[in-house]
């Protein structure tokens, strides 16, 4: 008997078993990070202010760089986003970063479709993520994400409270991007004004349903910190690269007649804490939202919008193959019919075509057959002439004929006549 | 307007501490809370220990009296069994799913008996595509195989046909790590000599074992160029604690002493065990999801694309590129789709042209024959003209030589009146 008939049997039953020593598959999460610091990392943040709020400062002081940036001008005629690439690199990890800044945003007169081009990046990175996905012949290990992992939403320090452009970019936004809201150039705020600032902002966030970034409490060694820093939000931020010399210290901070603000102290701002919970602690958690949440959320409307679904009428789940040769079938079919309709048309064409020039064969031919019918009576009319000059001539043939008869008859009475008379006289 | 990414990034020294060293940190929490996968897939003629020796590298009684192994139970065909056990070690939790041949190899005519595997693997495959394809995607389970011990019996000589058979149908589906069971049945020397064998006939038939990654670290290297010279691994298991020097070991007792099997010495499980589970786990996983179902992957989408066979039969896994691999099936059928619009305007000026040149045609032939019908009606009328006037000189004539005649005639008769006028008057002179 050939061992090809298969029996496969599967014990669904997972157990749980007591191991006898140390295997060592404890190293797993340790071959997991190895593998990922060579590979490298990719973050990417979006920066969305108005020119001038203090977005590139930010960034400068976030990462400890000058990230070379001239100056925006407020006369942009529309928001279009700039994205700049940086490899940085700290002990041993090497990290890919993206800053992506919002040029031009709450400078025009009408800013009615100002979120219109951020909204628009976001979904190209998403895109194009999907389309490298989707390809029969992908490489998505090492694929440059360039998928947006936060957006700094950075709120002018009014101390009144949301602008309605920061209302409806975020409403926009919150959908499709983890949001961190900030208030920039928070000193130019006091501490009581701060507080009743960040209370109005938040309420203004519940009562529009703008979903911010939640520092997530899951984890039991990020909870506590996580959920008392969710208290802080919204961080109102300082940012500054010049370094000033406080007690024996070299200090980031800016200086005024009146004192110095120090970046880096917790009771001057909330520097350290959005450094703390952007790049410390929830780095990470950042990029599996996005991948997990985000970009899920948009694949699946993109698939559905092209007529992709995940069981057909009566719930029997679809294969792949299935969709896709479904999808094939239409299209094919689509074709098909396309050409059918033009040879369709071509041939009524000919067919009317055909009816008229056979229309104008038909007259031709019966003008035709008139002028022949004309011939022939013409032909007729000729005949019947020439059978009366014929009976004609031959009527005056006879008469002549007759008629020399008679003269000769009557020449030769005459003549006899003449010889009788001659004969008489002689 | 939108800018897009296509710039170079730039190299920038930081002047501080920023922080993001700390994400290795996150991804290894992370890794840990959602816990690890691992299929092991062991093939082999029944008899050569490939239960034992998975009892061994996990240290748990995978089989046992309650779960027999597949070894103890009764079969006639070939079997594909799955069994699936969670373990935790050091706060890291592991599924680990064991699929076993049971049969395989056994039966006298073996031919086929591949196929199960195939397909197992192959199934697990389309599984994993399935779900990842799906619109609404949640955490997909991983279910692939991952690495494939192959047993080979102990024989001394090299490879029987089967194992390369077996080897080089699935070397490009899944890793193949090939083992020697039973080592303690050689001495080192013949170990020597089975295992260059074995090798060389490895490269001889092309067949592509699992290869241990190069990396940057010196050191990592050493020890992988250790490994690579002691393949393919030698290993024994044993079920049966033996009290060794007064060291509790996994070993087989023997008359003349115990084959441990945790020696290095003795064999090289202990290698085994470090590469499949302390170093290389990650990698094996890694390559079966960037590899092997990713050759799966696009000779799949590729079959569908053009829906037909012709496709699978022409491409090999590691195909020449062409245009259609570098998109997906849907941006294949734009393609086709402009193609065709393509293809129909030029349908269409062609029967356009076609078209006017029969109308050209017919119009053509139906002046030639109003022409042609035009001119006969002109000849007929000349003709029938022409009668006409040959007519009217006839009759011309004919009246002219009556009214001749006629004047003659008259004359004549003129003439014959006078001239019998003239007689009569003679006579009537005469006659006085």
């Amino acid at each position: 008997m050939a061992a090809t008939d298969v029996d496969t049997f599967v014990n669904d039953v997972t157990r749980s078993l007591e191991l006898g020593g140390h295997v060592g598959f404890d190293s797993l999460p340790d071959q997991l990070v190895s593998k990922s610091v060579t590979q490298g990392f990719c973050f990417n943040i979006l920066c969305v202010g108005e020119t001038g709020i203090g977005k590139s400062t930010l960034m400068n002081t976030l990462f400890n760089t000058l990230f070379e940036d001239e100056e925006a001008s407020h006369y942009q005629n529309g928001v279009y986003l700039r994205p700049k690439t940086y490899d940085l690199k700290e002990s041993n990890v090497q990290l890919k970063l993206t800053v992506v800044d919002t040029v031009g945003f709450g400078d025009q007169i009408n800013k009615d479709e100002s979120y219109k081009p951020i909204v628009d990046y976001i979904d190209n990175q998403f895109e194009t993520y999907l389309q490298e996905e989707m390809k029969i012949k992908r490489s998505l290990y090492n694929y440059h994400d360039t998928r947006i992992h936060i957006c700094l939403y950075f709120i002018a320090p009014t101390g009144h409270s949301l602008k309605s452009l920061d209302l409806v970019t975020m409403k926009k936004l919150d959908s499709k991007v983890n949001i961190i809201p900030i208030i920039a150039k928070a000193d130019t705020i006091s501490k009581s004004e701060l507080h009743k600032f960040k209370i109005k902002i938040m309420s203004e966030l519940v009562s529009n349903g703008v979903q911010i970034y939640q520092f997530p409490t899951e984890d039991e060694a990020v909870t506590e910190i996580n959920s008392s820093m969710n208290a802080h939000l919204p961080f109102a931020v300082v940012g500054s690269l010049e370094e000033v010399k406080v007690g024996n210290k070299m200090v980031k901070a800016r200086l005024y007649p009146w004192g110095t603000v120090q970046v880096e102290n917790e009771s001057h701002c909330d520097f350290v804490k959005l450094r703390e919970m952007l790049l410390r602690v929830n780095m990470e958690d950042l990029r599996e939202q996005t991948h997990a949440r985000h970009y899920e959320l948009y694949r699946r409307c993109k698939l559905e919008e092209m007529g992709f679904k995940d069981t057909d009428p009566d719930s029997q789940p679809f294969s792949l193959q299935e969709t896709y040769e479904a999808k094939r079938k239409e299209f094919l079919g689509d074709l098909q019919h396309k050409e059918e309709e033009m040879r369709q048309m071509f041939v009524n064409k000919v067919k009317e075509t055909e009816a008229e020039l056979k229309e104008k064969e038909r007259e031709l031919h019966e003008r035709f057959e008139q002028l022949k019918r004309m011939h022939q009576e013409e032909k007729r009319n000729l005949e019947e002439k020439r059978r009366d000059l014929e009976e004609e001539m031959n009527a005056f043939n006879r008469r002549k004929v007759a008629a020399e008869t008679l003269m000769g008859q009557s020449m030769q009475g005459s003549s006899q006549q003449i010889r009788k008379d001659k004969e008489k006289k002689n | 307007m939108t800018c897009t990414l296509s710039h170079p990034a730039q190299q920038k020294l930081l002047e501080g501490y920023v922080g993001f060293a700390n994400l290795p940190n996150q991804v290894y929490r992370k890794s840990v809370k959602r816990g690890f996968e691992f299929t092991l897939m062991v093939v082999g003629e029944s008899g050569l220990g490939k239960s034992t020796l998975i009892n061994s590298l996990f240290l748990t009684d995978l089989y046992s009296p309650e779960y027999p192994g597949p070894s103890h139970r009764i079969k006639k065909t070939v079997q594909v069994e799955q069994c699936k056990v969670l373990v935790k070690e050091g706060g890291v939790q592991l599924l680990l799913t064991i699929v076993d041949t049971p049969g395989f190899g056994d039966a006298v005519d073996n031919s086929n008996c591949w196929q199960p595997v195939i397909d197992h693997i192959d199934s697990k495959f389309e599984d994993y595509l399935n779900s990842e394809s799906r619109v609404n995607r949640r955490q997909m389970p991983d279910n692939r195989v991952h690495c494939c011990l192959y047993f080979i019996a102990p024989s001394g000589h090299g490879l029987k046909p089967l194992d390369i058979e077996f080897m080089k149908r699935l070397h490009e589906k899944v890793n193949i790590v090939p083992l020697i069971a039973k080592a303690d049945t050689m001495t080192p020397e013949e170990c020597q000599q089975f295992k260059k064998q074995i090798m060389r006939e490895i490269t001889e038939h092309k067949i592509k074992i699992y290869e241990f990654p190069e990396t940057d670290d010196e050191e990592e290297n050493k020890v992988v160029k250790k490994i690579k010279d002691r393949l393919p691994l030698a290993v024994v298991g044993s079920n049966t604690i033996i009290v060794v020097n007064e060291k509790r070991v996994r070993g087989r007792q023997y008359p003349w002493g115990v084959a441990e099997v945790e020696n290095g010495e003795h064999c090289d499980f202990t290698i085994l065990r470090n590469m499949l589970i302390r170093t290389h786990m990650q990698d094996l996983k890694d390559v079966t999801n960037n590899v092997h179902y990713e050759n799966y992957r696009s000779r799949k989408l590729a079959a569908v694309t053009y829906n037909g066979v012709d496709n699978n039969k022409n491409k090999g896994p590691m195909t020449k590129p062409d245009t259609s691999e570098g998109m997906s099936p849907l941006a294949q059928m734009e393609e086709e789709r402009r193609e065709h619009v393509a293809k129909m305007k030029k349908m269409e000026m062609e029967m356009e042209q076609v078209f006017e040149m029969k109308v050209k045609e017919k119009i053509q032939k139906l002046r030639d024959s109003e022409q042609e019908l035009q001119r006969r009606h002109e000849q007929m009328k000349k003709n029938l003209e022409a009668q006409h006037k040959e007519l009217e000189e006839k009759r011309r004539q004919h009246e002219e030589e009556k009214n001749t005649w006629e004047s003659q005639q008259r004359l004549l008769e003129q003439q014959k009146l006078d001239a019998s006028r003239t007689l009569e008057k003679n006579k009537k002179k005469k006659i006085f």
